[in-house]
C-alpha cells in the first residue's frame, strides 16, 4: 500500500481547459437544442399502454392521426409490447377526457385492447407551478449550501465548491440536451441529489486541505492542496464506486420510469468525482485561498502531539 | 486510550437495533385481498348486520380466509382476488346504496405486532396502483356567483323597503345603485346597512348613486367556503366509488387533491367526481293517499318519491326553493340542546320561503337531493354517455312557523345526522365549478412491476456494495456491511412508523442511501489505514481514525441533508417520497456507520493487545 502522489494541482490548466470545453459544448447545446422537457413542466398528456404482443406503432400513429390527434407522438417504452403516447394540451377537448378519447380511438383499430399501465395528465398551470417550484428548489439549495460552506470554511472555498457543483450540473444537463433525454420531475430530483453528492465529495477534500493548512505550515498552498487531494483520493474513488455500483443496478434493473433518474446520477457522480479532484481545489486556488484564511481557531495543537 | 464503549452506548445501539427490527417486520408480511363494508349513513354497522353479511358470504360458497368486525366496519379476507371480486359484487347488490363495499388489501401483520402499533410502509400510488387527481376550484366563478346572489338581494331589499331605484348594475366588482331621486339616499343607506353586513358601502360623488362591494374578508370567506363545499361533495362522491383508503386534501389556496388507491376504472372515477348535485324544498302532499299513488294513481300536481328508508312519499310538484338559493348550511344545536341544522337562503329564496310558510304552518316540508350522474354505457357496441337524474328525499320536517332568510331544521336523531344533512345541503347548494388539472393513473400491473423492479435493483445493488466492501476492507468491511443492513432496517422501520408514503423514487432513494451510507465507513477506514501507515499502534489508529473522520462526515453529510430537506419542501408526490427516504437514510446512516460499527470494532479489538488490524 503506497500513497499516491499525482500532481493534480500542477496539471490544473489541462483540467480547466477540458472542463471549459465540456461546459461550452453543454451550454451551446442547452442554448440551441434546449432540454426535452417532460409533461410535468410543459403540461400535456402521457399514456402508457401494454399489449400481449409487439405493438404496431405505424397503425397506432395512423389511427391517432385520422382521429384528430395528429400532435401525438407514439414510441416504444422499454419493450416492444409497451407503447408511450404523448399529447400536447388540447384546447377543444376537456383535458381530463383526452386520455379516455385516445384510448377509445386506439382500441377501435387494434385487435387486442390495450391495457392501461399509466396515464399522466398535467394541466399547463400545474406544469408552470411545478417548474417554478423546481427552479426555487435549485436556487434555495444552492444558497443554503453556499452559506453553510462559507460558515464552515471561508467564502473562497464556498465559491470554489459552487463552481465545481455548477460544472457538474451544467455538464449533466448538457448530456441530457445532447442525447435528447426527457427532463421530468424525477430527473430534477436526481439533479438536486447530485448537487448534494457532488458537494459531499468536494467538502471531504476541502476538509483535508483545511487540516493540512494547520499541520503543514512550511508548505505552499499548491503543495498542500496536492497532498490533500492525494491522501483523500482512495476515499473519493471508493465512495464513488459504491454509489456507482448501486446506480448501475438501478439503471439496468429499475425499469424505464427510473431510467433517466439513474442516468443523471451515474453521469453526475462520475463528473462530481472528477470535479472534486480536478476542479474544486484549483478553483479555490484561483480565487486566492491561502493558509491565513483558515487560521482563525487554532485549538487543535494536540493533534500534532499525537503524531510520532 | 482504550477502545471501549460505556454500557449505555452499547445498550443504545442494541435497543435501536431491536426496535428497528420490530417495526420493520410488518413489511415482510403480505396482504390479503379483502372486501371492506362500511356504512355511508350516520349509524355504523351493527353486530347483527355483520353476522348477516358473514352468512351471506358463506351461503355463496366462496371460501373466506378470515372475517373481522371492528369499529363498525366489516372486513372479509380472501385467498385470491377472484373470490374477492365475486364477494364484492355480491355484497354490492345485497347491501344497497347505504353501504360502501370497497376492495382492499388488508395486511396480514400478526396481532402481537399490530398491538405494538407496527404497520407496513404506506405505499404510494405508483406502487400500489390507483388514481391521483388534482382539482382546481374556479374561484372567479365562486366570487361571480356570490356577486350575482348579492345583486338580486339588493334589488329585492330595495323593493321590499319600497325605495325606488333606476338601476342596480354590476361593474368591476361594484354593485352600483342608481336612485330615482337623490333624496332617497339616506333611507336607502339605512336599508342596505341593515341587511348587507358583508358588503362595503361607498358614496361616490354622484349624488344619486351608492356603490357597494364585497369586503375582502367576505371574498376570503367565499373562497374558503367554495373549497370546503367542494371537498364535502367530493368526499360523498368518493364513498360511492368504494375505495378503501381515499385521500382528499386541500392543496394550496384553491386546489384539492384526491387519491384513490386501487381504482382502475378512471373513466368511472372521473364521472362520479364530476357529478353535479342540487336540491329542492317541496311541500309534502298530505291530502292524497300514498298507497294509491304507489299503485299507479299519482294525483295531478304531485310526484311520488322514495324517502331514505325506501318508503314512498308524495310531494307537491311545485318547488319552493332550489339549491342555488341556499347560501349556507351548518349543523349545531337549538336552544334546547337538540341537534339542528341552520340554513340561510338568499333574498329570492327567502321571499319564496316566506310566501309558502305563511300559508303552510303545521304542514310537512321535504328536501329532495338531486344528482346528475354521467355514466358511460355500452349500447349496441358503442359507448354512450348518458346523463342520469337521481333523486332522493333526505329530510322531512314540519313547518313550525313563518320564516324566510334563516331557519332551522330540528327533530333530527343525532348530531351526526345533523352534520350529514348540513353536508348534503351544502353539497346541493350551487358549488363553484372544479376542473381536473392533473391526473396520474397507475395501473395495478405497473404498480406491482415497479415494486418488483425496485426490490430487484435494491437486492442487487446491496449485494454488490456488500461484496465490494468485504473484499476491499476485509473484517472492517464485513462490520460496515452489518451497519449497512442495520441502516436499511432503521430506514424501513422509520418509514413504517411515520407512515410516510413510499414511492418508486423513494425506493431509488433507499438504494442510493445504500451506496452513500458506506461513505462514512470509507472515510473512517481510510483514515485508520493512513494512521497505520504513519506507524501508529492499531488501537490508536482506530481511535484517531474515528475521531478525525467524524467532523468530515458531519460536514459532508450535511450538504446532502440540506438538499434533501429543500427537495422535501418543494417536491410533490413521488419526489417528496424520494426526499423522505433520503433524509431518513442520511441521518440513520450517521448513527449506524459511526456508532454502530464502532461498537462492533470495540467488541473485537477493544481492551486488548492488537498486533494487526484486518483492514
Amino acid at each position: 500500500m503506497k500513497t499516491t502522489n499525482i500532481n493534480f494541482i500542477g496539471n490544473r490548466n489541462k483540467a480547466i481547459l477540458f472542463s471549459s470545453v465540456l461546459m461550452l459544448i453543454s451550454i451551446v447545446s442547452l442554448a440551441t437544442r434546449g432540454l426535452q422537457m417532460g409533461i410535468d413542466f410543459t403540461g400535456g398528456t402521457l399514456i402508457e399502454v401494454g399489449y400481449q404482443q409487439a405493438a404496431d406503432l405505424t397503425v397506432l400513429r395512423n389511427t391517432l392521426d385520422t382521429q384528430g390527434f395528429d400532435d401525438a407522438t407514439v414510441q416504444n417504452f422499454g419493450t416492444t409490447k409497451d407503447v408511450l403516447i404523448r399529447l400536447k394540451p388540447h384546447s377543444d377537448i376537456s383535458n381530463a377526457d383526452l386520455s379516455t378519447r385516445v384510448l377509445e380511438a386506439i382500441n377501435k383499430t387494434t385487435a387486442e385492447p390495450a391495457s392501461v399501465r399509466r396515464v399522466e395528465f398535467v394541466g399547463p398551470q400545474v406544469g408552470d407551478d411545478l417548474a417554478e417550484d423546481g427552479f426555487l428548489a435549485l436556487l434555495y439549495s444552492t444558497i443554503c449550501i453556499l452559506i453553510y460552506i462559507a460558515w464552515r470554511f471561508e467564502w473562497k472555498f464556498s465559491t470554489g465548491a459552487i463552481i465545481a457543483t455548477i460544472h457538474d450540473v451544467i455538464v449533466t444537463l448538457g448530456l441530457f440536451s445532447i442525447l435528447g433525454l426527457e427532463f421530468d420531475l424525477t430527473v430534477l430530483a436526481a439533479v438536486l441529489a447530485l448537487i448534494g453528492y457532488s458537494l459531499n465529495d468536494t467538502i471531504v477534500v476541502y476538509d483535508r486541505i483545511r487540516e493540512n493548512f494547520r499541520l503543514l505550515r512550511n508548505k505552499s498552498t499548491e503543495e498542500i492542496m496536492n497532498i490533500s487531494v492525494n491522501v483523500t483520493l482512495s476515499r473519493t474513488i471508493m465512495t464513488s464506486l459504491t454509489v456507482i455500483l448501486v446506480l448501475i443496478s438501478l439503471f439496468f434493473l429499475g425499469g424505464e420510469i427510473i431510467h433517466n433518474f439513474s442516468i443523471v446520477l451515474l453521469f453526475g457522480v462520475f463528473f462530481g468525482t472528477y470535479s472534486s479532484i480536478f476542479i474544486a481545489s484549483p478553483a479555490a486556488l484561483l480565487l486566492g485561498v491561502s493558509a491565513e484564511d483558515l487560521m482563525i481557531p487554532v485549538k487543535e495543537g494536540a493533534d500534532i502531539d499525537r503524531r510520532p | 486510550m482504550q477502545n471501549h464503549f460505556p454500557l449505555w452506548k452499547n445498550l443504545l445501539v442494541l435497543i435501536v437495533f431491536g426496535v428497528g427490527i420490530i417495526y420493520s417486520l410488518p413489511n415482510l408480511y403480505g396482504d390479503d385481498p379483502s372486501v371492506q363494508v362500511s356504512s355511508t349513513q350516520t349509524a355504523s354497522i351493527t353486530q347483527a348486520q355483520s353476522s348477516q353479511i358473514e352468512s351471506d358470504i358463506k351461503a355463496s360458497g366462496t371460501p373466506v380466509k378470515a372475517f373481522e368486525f371492528k369499529d363498525g366496519r366489516v372486513l372479509a379476507r380472501f385467498t385470491n382476488t377472484d373470490d374477492q371480486l365475486k364477494v364484492a359484487d355480491l355484497l354490492r347488490d345485497k347491501m344497497g346504496s347505504n353501504y360502501t363495499v370497497a376492495l382492499n388489501l388488508a395486511p396480514t401483520t400478526p396481532i402481537w405486532l399490530r398491538s405494538l402499533g407496527a404497520q407496513a410502509m404506506y405505499l404510494g400510488l405508483d406502487l400500489r396502483g390507483g388514481v391521483h387527481f388534482l382539482l382546481e376550484v374556479d374561484m372567479d366563478a365562486a366570487v361571480r356567483q356570490a356577486e350575482d346572489r348579492n345583486i338580486d338581494d339588493i334589488r329585492l331589499a330595495l323593493r321590499n323597503a319600497k325605495l325606488r331605484y333606476q338601476t342596480v348594475a354590476k361593474d368591476n366588482g361594484f354593485f352600483k345603485v342608481t336612485l330615482k331621486s337623490a333624496e332617497d339616499k339616506a333611507d336607502v343607506l339605512t336599508a342596505l346597512d341593515k341587511d348587507f353586513h358583508n358588503l362595503e358601502i361607498t358614496e361616490p360623488e354622484a349624488q344619486d348613486q351608492i356603490w357597494l362591494k364585497l369586503s375582502d374578508k367576505e371574498i376570503r370567506e367565499i373562497k374558503k367556503f367554495a373549497v370546503a363545499q367542494n371537498m364535502t361533495t367530493l368526499r360523498n362522491r368518493v364513498n360511492e366509488l368504494g375505495v378503501a383508503e381515499p385521500v382528499i386534501q386541500q392543496q394550496g389556496e384553491n386546489r384539492i387533491m384526491v387519491q384513490l388507491p386501487g381504482v382502475q376504472d378512471t373513466t368511472r372515477a372521473k364521472e362520479i367526481l364530476g357529478t353535479t348535485a342540487t336540491l329542492e324544498y317541496r311541500l309534502v302532499d298530505v291530502e292524497h293517499d300514498v298507497q294509491q299513488a304507489v299503485s299507479g294513481h299519482v294525483p295531478v300536481g304531485s310526484r311520488l318519491y322514495n324517502d331514505r328508508n325506501g318508503n314512498p312519499i308524495l310531494l307537491d310538484r311545485r318547488v319552493i326553493v332550489t339549491g342555488d338559493q341556499i347560501v349556507d348550511a351548518s349543523s349545531g344545536q337549538d336552544q334546547d340542546g337538540r341537534p339542528s341544522v341552520n340554513i340561510s337562503l338568499n333574498g329570492v329564496g327567502a321571499a319564496k320561503m316566506a310566501k309558502t310558510t305563511q300559508v303552510s304552518v303545521g304542514k310537512p316540508m321535504a328536501v329532495v337531493f338531486i344528482e346528475y350522474k354521467v355514466e358511460t354505457k355500452i349500447v349496441d357496441g358503442q359507448k354512450v354517455r348518458h346523463k342520469e337524474k337521481v333523486e332522493k328525499v333526505i329530510n322531512v320536517a314540519t313547518i313550525q312557523g313563518v320564516f324566510s332568510k334563516r331557519f332551522q331544521t330540528t327533530g333530527l336523531d343525532s348530531p351526526q345526522e345533523a352534520r350529514n344533512l348540513s353536508l348534503l345541503l351544502r353539497a346541493g347548494a350551487l358549488a363553484a365549478p372544479v376542473d381536473i388539472v392533473e391526473e396520474r393513473t397507475v395501473g395495478p400491473s405497473l404498480g406491482q412491476d415497479n415494486i418488483d423492479k425496485g426490490m430487484l435493483s435494491f437486492v442487487v445493488g446491496f449485494a454488490l456494495v456488500v461484496l465490494f466492501m468485504a473484499v476491499y476492507y476485509r473484517l472492517f468491511g464485513v462490520i460496515a456491511n452489518f451497519a449497512l443492513a442495520f441502516n436499511v432496517v432503521i430506514v424501513v422501520a422509520i418509514l413504517s412508523m411515520l407512515q410516510a408514503t413510499l414511492t418508486l423514487p423513494g425506493i431509488a432513494g433507499i438504494i442510493l442511501t445504500v451506496g452513500m451510507s458506506v461513505d462514512a465507513n470509507v472515510l473512517i477506514f481510510e483514515r485508520i489505514k493512513e494512521e497505520l501507515k504513519h506507524g501508529i499502534t492499531p488501537q490508536a489508529a482506530i481511535f484517531i481514525g474515528y475521531d478525525k473522520a467524524f467532523a468530515t462526515i458531519l460536514d459532508s453529510h450535511f450538504t446532502n441533508l440540506v438538499v434533501a430537506v429543500v427537495l422535501f419542501a418543494f417536491g410533490t408526490g413521488s419526489v417528496k417520497g424520494f426526499a423522505v427516504t433520503l433524509i431518513i437514510g442520511i441521518l440513520s446512516s450517521m448513527f449506524t456507520a459511526i456508532t454502530g460499527t464502532r461498537m462492533v470494532i470495540n467488541w473485537i479489538y477493544g481492551n486488548r493487545r492488537v498486533e494487526k488490524l484486518s483492514i
